[in-house]
């Protein structure tokens, strides 16, 4: 069964949301572009179904306000980096309230294809300061559990080339141009993402897993931290950002 | 929010609905443009990037207090970023209906922390001036009421559940934000004008003010067309 343990805000409670309510499980992947987390999310979401779970996954830019606008934006390749920060926060606030809190309420596996960490490290990637867009995502649910596909850059490379076959404009970071072509401006960027990342992952408790095993290998080893998950609590706020509202956070 | 220390200057208008702010702004950046300066205009809530999905969260009301303030938070940021910053370090003035204050009390009232909206902003950079409009509810309500065809839903906080009548919900909804424009008048420097003086003497008044605190500096940065060169005064 699912436990009894109330979820938490980091630092900003949303108005109108009673933590006592949310009875489901929030799951998070996260990693960097190309490292395998969508094939993951689908293996677990199987899975979960299998077990007689009701799953619902959510991924960046999909949301019903913003999500087309900023898919639109990007083919003009006209957003400045706080524009698109702020744009994936505001379609990431929108999938909170009207998808995630409501599955949330309703009991479900809500299983995240990148949270407020990736939104995070590629702001800080670009120059902005850390601890302005950790205070504007602090109206973010803490999860129950964060796990971060982590690889080198250097594999992100060897799966982009063979996977897709070619270097996306974004993930290369080239609106900022880190380089003077997208293999250089990628290699950089995604250097920065991914340290950006990792220097995350003890604050935000990270649970590291190694992305560069098979899939198979890396979905078995989701799966037994995720089964395990069921008789734990929820993952406290980190103490020292965590604004007290106990009212809504602490009482059941 | 960020000094401004580039050449160009950003003068601000804020107020509540019906404060005749958007009208004073205009008489004030004709007669710049009349002395030959570079007057640029923003407008609130105006990207073309952001519009979009503005207008379909309205329409179809999906957004909730902190959706609300993100998005205009975006919407600013890509005129900040495209527009308003790009101007001001080339040496024109800015003129901006509403700015991040518009947010401060907005978001606030709507029920988010100050802190937090605070925070939103401060990628933002700081006006050199800041008119204040101030204005009684009623009269701006009269203003309203007698001028534009309707109240806006979200204008009015229908979106909050104060009360089920457009214009009672209007009147609660502006009297929070009024009061929060109050509370931060004097920590962000705002120069007040009382919006209840004829039209001609807040004009009076504005130019006065804007000549005493940045007269020098519009003559030494800002960019100017040679006198008589484009202009007929």
């Amino acid at each position: 069964m699912l436990n009894s343990e109330p979820l938490q805000f980091y630092e900003e409670p949303l108005p109108g949301v009673d933590c006592s309510e949310l009875r489901g499980k929030l799951i998070v992947i996260e990693g960097p572009d190309s490292v395998g987390r969508s094939t993951q999310i689908a293996l677990l979401r199987q899975w979960l179904e299998q077990e007689g779970h009701a799953v619902l996954d959510s991924g960046m830019a999909r949301s019903a306000l913003a999500g087309e606008a900023i898919q639109k934006a990007k083919e003009g390749n006209t957003f400045g980096p706080v524009t698109m920060t702020l744009f994936y926060i505001t379609d990431f606030a929108d999938r909170l309230e009207h998808e995630i809190i409501p599955a949330l309420r309703a009991g479900f596996y809500v299983l995240i294809d990148r949270y407020i960490f990736s939104i995070m490290a590629r702001a800080i990637a670009r120059g902005e300061d850390r601890r302005w867009i950790e205070r504007v995502a602090g109206f973010a649910l803490v999860p129950h559990a964060i796990y971060y596909l982590r690889a080198e850059v250097k594999d992100l490379v060897r799966r982009v080339v063979l996977g897709r076959g070619s270097f996306d404009f974004w993930e290369s970071g080239m609106d900022i141009r880190f380089g003077p072509d997208m293999y250089e401006s990628f290699l950089r960027y995604q250097t920065k993402v991914v340290r950006a990342l990792d220097q995350m992952a003890k604050r935000y408790q990270f649970q590291i897993v190694d992305a560069s095993r098979p899939p198979g290998e890396i979905f078995e080893d989701l799966r037994q931290r995720i089964a395990e998950l069921e008789a734990k609590p929820a993952q406290a706020a980190p103490r020292s950002r965590l604004k007290a509202s106990p009212s809504r956070a602490t009482r059941s | 929010m960020l000094q401004n220390r580039y050449c160009g200057k950003l003068i601000v208008v804020e107020g509540i609905d019906g404060s005749g702010k958007s009208t004073q702004l205009a008489l004030l950046n004709q007669w710049l443009r009349a002395q030959g300066y570079a007057v640029a205009f923003s407008e609130w809530n105006s990207s073309p990037l952001v519009r979009q999905a503005t207008r379909r969260g309205k329409k179809k009301a999906m957004f909730t207090p902190a959706t609300f303030s993100l998005i205009h938070a975006t919407d600013f940021a890509d005129r900040l970023e495209r527009y308003i910053l790009p101007l001001v370090k080339a040496g024109a003035v800015v003129s901006a209906d509403r700015y991040a204050y518009t947010a401060f009390a907005r978001d606030v009232a709507r029920g988010l922390s100050r802190k937090w909206v605070r925070n939103l902003y401060r990628f933002a950079l700081k006006p050199d001036i800041c008119f204040y409009f101030r204005v009684p509810l009623e009269t701006a309500l009269r203003r309203i009421v007698g001028g534009r065809s309707a109240i806006k839903y979200y204008e009015a906080g229908m979106d909050l559940g104060l009360s089920n009548d457009l214009e009672e919900s209007f009147r609660i909804f502006q009297g929070r934000i009024l009061d929060e424009y109050d509370a931060m008048a004097a920590e962000m420097g705002f120069h007040v004008i009382d919006a209840e003086l004829s039209i001609e003497e807040q004009q009076r008044q504005m130019r006065a003010a804007l000549m005493e605190t940045l007269g020098d500096k519009l003559n030494a940065g800002v960019l100017r067309a040679q006198p008589g060169a484009n202009h007929v005064e």
